[in-house]
């Protein structure tokens, strides 16, 4: 995913679309909206971001699941595979983007990227609802042009790149010059 | 029966917790399907029902997928032109309203035993044949002018047909008065047709939107900030003024932190360096408008230097943006904004909005101010010959609108004339007015006690509910037929259909066979179609549709409007010039300012700070104050009143401890309410978004979540010239907790 962070505005139309879409029980959420802002008074600073599981290429869950749960699906996203799960929560001390929880029935539940959706040829819950179109699915293998346009000249991180996980969501930062 | 006089005064009654929706067997159904029941797509049984939103005034199209009778996900609609597909958390959470176990589940009366005042569950009939007496018994004993209808919502066409036809059209609408009736009538004033929804800026297309204390992002106006984005992503600069850090001020190039109940001085300054430094678009003035000698006459006077001094911010920021707007003009514009009546001052204020976007000659120009067209639907013949009694306007204030036949006058004008006995009769609809603001909580209640008669046409048991005579429980928005929406006006004009996901739960019953049932109740036959059903079909039949058809997509869309003038064309407009008024001889002739000036509100006391509100991006004030679904989040649970951080320091407040708010008038808040300690504020002003700290036990979700702005609003400025309510001369100090 390539998160673009300029135009987010934190509303969390993602959440409670996934909340719904999978089901996720009440007082939990698998992917939640961080509004941080800094500088000082009158010069401030804002970022919005709909954060969730990062799918990372090298996952320290997928690394330290001990019954294998938590492992890679053909397509490159983490999975979890609810009937191998223990909910013994290495994973979770393993995740540094805190994106796991354990479902009240026992498992550890955490986004699937709408693997039943993308299956079916639909984008994810929380894009197809964004009504900024901060959210776009993006297969980084075989960038489209609109893509390549979106990032071209942009300030993008990935977040917390030193532990080596790899992760998968790319975000363009709110730091961007108008026009950038 | 024994109601009447003995009821003219009534006690606040708590709705038995048995009349409510939680105890009946459905309740258990309706938890489940609040939970979920798994979700995949296209599962068999399955379908999508397509209609309009209700959780605020924009109304997205809705997609509700329905499994097994139940709604189990809304989606946005990808057919409506309002939403695209895309939705704001509260249209996901309608199914958090539709199975509310709170719900109003049976038709409620009032009645005394021993001299305890109670509800009581009542059948239809029985409720509907009480309302329908008391109503035409004061209409007969005072007059058509003893009713009137506070009302809310879509719904509520159904409302004003029943009435109209025993004459009575005494109609308020309460967000007209603190919400859009400023921006209607200065528009209707400057250029001579009235604003709509979504407002006519062509913000997509901007390289420069200017925002004065409007908080797209927080309201989530879906299609304005749909169009807001794709603006900044095309590069589009945004500069907000407001005294608050929102979060479009942190989208924008220039946040100016300006005090509180200055804007229009700042108006002025802009105008001032606009035309001074000739910034301004001399060839769209000298052909399009009037009143250019005596505006300029009003703001020579308003340099950057005195501006700043009255708006605390730099002269040089004025100057800067002054001279980018024009700059970027006619690619730029002053948004009007949504619900910025705080002064008494707005409707002048919003003119001076327009009058920016007028000298830099922006008007329907790519990226300036556009007049969206809506969908010319046919309006069948009347069914009745409005008496002669029926006035067009029913307000005082001069510049009310006459054209508006839902909202003939103010609401707070109903307030003060059912507190004085001119009102006897009051039809409240999803208005909970004890938390909305007209006059304050007080007056509310008070309004409400000295009534003859009050029924309450409500979904959830608020505050409103408990001092009605008659409660008759609607269904919500999701399992009834409304009215067609041609009502707001979009690029590509359109009409939407409400239609029902699901049946009514409970005893609950849409509004539409209310009224009907209570017009007949008045021997008034043929008023309404034999079936909603029929009289949608019937209205679209005469645009050469049908109910089946606009049931597939729940939208008829037209092609897309020519939103931009050509070179030389003449503009036509209805204002008494034709062209755009800079100075109204109308306002002139009616004894106001021809053009907007500032004047000076009144100052904090030591001590206290300037209380001003908004909302959260998930929550649309009481609509969705019980809603458990948008609850969920740590966002949503409760308010916090934001505090600046040298002020937090000054009174030893510490982020997240809970405090009371009193106001100047020794208002204590009923609840506490959080601290947020945050650079984001001046140290002037706090804020509060409005709609928590509700009273009603039965509110279960609700009650004592945070506290209530309403509440600590004891004074108001009325708009001397449209009847708009201002609340921002509101302040509020902070009481400890013990």
């Amino acid at each position: 995913m390539v998160i673009d962070t300029r135009v987010c505005v934190g509303c969390s139309a993602c959440v409670y679309a996934c909340k719904q879409e999978n089901n996720v029980p009440e007082g939990y959420c698998r992917d939640w909206v961080v509004q941080e802002s800094g500088g000082e008074y009158p010069k401030l600073t804002m970022e919005n971001r709909s954060e969730r599981c990062q799918h990372c290429e090298n996952a320290p869950c997928v690394t330290y699941c001990p019954t294998r749960a938590s492992h890679y699906a053909e397509d490159g996203t983490v999975q979890i595979n609810r009937s191998l799960c223990t909910g013994c929560k290495a994973c979770m001390a393993a995740c540094p983007y805190d994106a796991r929880y354990v479902h009240p029935e026992g498992y550890v539940d955490k986004c699937s990227l709408c693997k039943h959706r993308i299956e079916q040829g639909l984008e994810t819950a929380c894009v197809s609802i964004c009504p900024t179109g901060s959210l776009n699915l993006v297969d980084f293998n075989n960038m489209d042009e609109k893509t390549k346009e979106l990032l071209k000249g942009k300030i993008v991180y990935r977040q917390k790149e030193h532990a080596g996980t790899e992760p998968s969501l790319q975000w363009i930062s709110a730091s961007n010059k108008p026009g950038a | 029966m024994s109601h009447g006089q003995n009821f003219s005064r009534r006690d606040f009654i708590k709705i038995s917790s048995i009349f409510l929706a939680g105890s009946t067997a459905l309740s258990a159904g309706a938890a489940q399907a609040f939970s979920g029941a798994g979700s995949s797509v296209g599962d068999e049984g399955s379908k999508v029902v397509y209609s309009f939103c209700e959780h605020c005034f924009w109304r997205c199209g809705i997609a509700a997928h329905v499994r097994d009778g139940k709604v189990y996900k809304i989606t946005g609609s990808d057919h409506h032109p309002l939403s695209q597909g895309k939705l704001c958390p509260r249209g996901t959470g309608g199914t958090g309203l539709l199975y509310d176990p709170d719900r109003l589940a049976y038709p409620l009366i009032r009645e005394t035993k021993g001299g305890k005042q109670f509800y009581r569950k009542a059948s239809w009939d029985e409720a509907i044949t009480l309302v329908a007496e008391k109503l035409y018994g004061i209409k007969e004993q005072y007059g058509p002018g003893a009713l009137a209808m506070l009302h809310h919502g879509y719904g509520v066409s159904f409302f004003k047909n029943m009435f109209s036809q025993i004459g009575v059209n005494k109609y308020a609408k309460p967000s007209y008065d603190l919400c859009c009736g400023p921006a209607r009538q200065a528009t209707v004033l400057t250029y001579g047709y009235p604003s709509d929804t979504p407002e006519g800026f062509d913000m997509k297309n901007s390289k420069y939107m200017v925002f004065f204390g409007t908080h797209f992002g927080e309201n989530m106006h879906n299609t304005a900030v749909q169009e807001i984005s794709e603006g900044i992503r095309n590069g589009a600069k945004i500069v907000v003024f407001d005294p608050r850090f929102s979060t479009l001020a942190g989208k924008a190039q220039h946040w100016l932190p300006i005090k509180p109940a200055t804007d229009i001085a700042m108006m002025q300054g802009l105008m001032h360096v606009l035309i001074s430094e000739n910034l301004y678009d001399k060839a769209f003035v000298e052909a399009h408008t009037v009143g250019f000698g005596e505006l300029w006459d009003s703001v020579k006077d308003m340099t950057p230097e005195k501006v700043s001094a009255i708006t605390d911010i730099p002269a040089d920021a004025i100057r800067t943006v002054a001279r980018e707007y024009a700059f970027h003009a006619p690619a730029a514009f002053v948004h009007s904004g949504r619900r910025t009546n705080w002064y008494g001052d707005a409707l002048q204020r919003i003119r001076a909005i327009h009058i920016l976007n007028a000298l830099v000659g922006n008007f329907k120009m790519p990226g300036g101010v556009v007049a969206f067209q809506k969908f010319p639907l046919v309006q069948p013949p009347p069914t009745h010959e409005h008496p002669a009694y029926e006035k067009e306007v029913h307000s005082k204030y001069p510049f009310f609108p006459d054209d508006e036949p839902s909202n003939t006058i103010a609401s707070h004008e109903i307030v003060q004339q059912a507190i004085s006995g001119e009102v006897k009769g009051l039809l409240i609809y999803g208005v909970n007015l004890p938390e909305t603001m007209t006059l304050g909580r007080d007056k509310a209640i008070e309004a409400m006690k000295k009534a003859e008669f009050v029924v309450a046409v409500d979904v959830l048991p608020s505050e409103v509910t408990g001092y009605a005579d008659v409660v008759l429980p609607e269904c919500t928005y999701l399992e009834r037929y409304d009215d067609l929406d041609n009502g707001r006006a979009f690029r590509t004009p359109f009409v939407a259909l409400r239609q029902p996901a699901v049946p009514p739960m409970y005893d609950s019953k849409p509004g539409n066979q209310i009224a009907k049932m209570i017009t007949e109740k008045w021997g008034i036959h043929g008023a309404f179609p034999p079936s909603v059903e029929k009289g949608l079909d019937k209205k679209l039949k005469l645009v050469g549709s049908s109910l089946a058809e606009i049931k597939k997509k729940g939208v008829l869309v037209m092609p897309e409007t020519d939103l931009y003038r050509k070179p030389g064309e003449p503009l036509n407009l209805k204002t008494p010039s034709g062209k755009v008024e800079l100075a109204s001889a109308r306002l002139k002739a009616g004894g106001f300012d021809a053009v907007p000036k500032y004047t000076a509100h009144p100052e904090p006391p030591t001590g206290f700070y300037r209380m001003l509100t908004g909302r959260k991006p998930m929550l649309t004030f009481g609509r969705t104050a019980n809603n458990r679904f948008l609850g969920d989040l740590a966002t949503a649970k409760e308010n916090e009143v934001w505090v600046n951080n040298r002020i937090a320091e000054k009174h030893s407040l510490e982020n997240g401890e809970y405090v009371h708010l009193k106001n100047q008038d020794g208002v204590v808040s009923e609840f506490p309410v959080k601290v947020k300690v945050t650079q984001r504020i001046r140290t002037d002003a706090v804020y509060m978004v409005h709609g928590f700290g509700h009273t009603s036990a039965k509110l279960t979700w609700a009650h004592k979540r945070g506290a209530s702005h309403n509440q600590l609003i004891s004074r108001t400025e009325i708009d001397p010239a449209m009847g708009a309510v201002g609340f921002q001369n509101n302040f509020v100090t902070f009481i400890k907790e013990a």
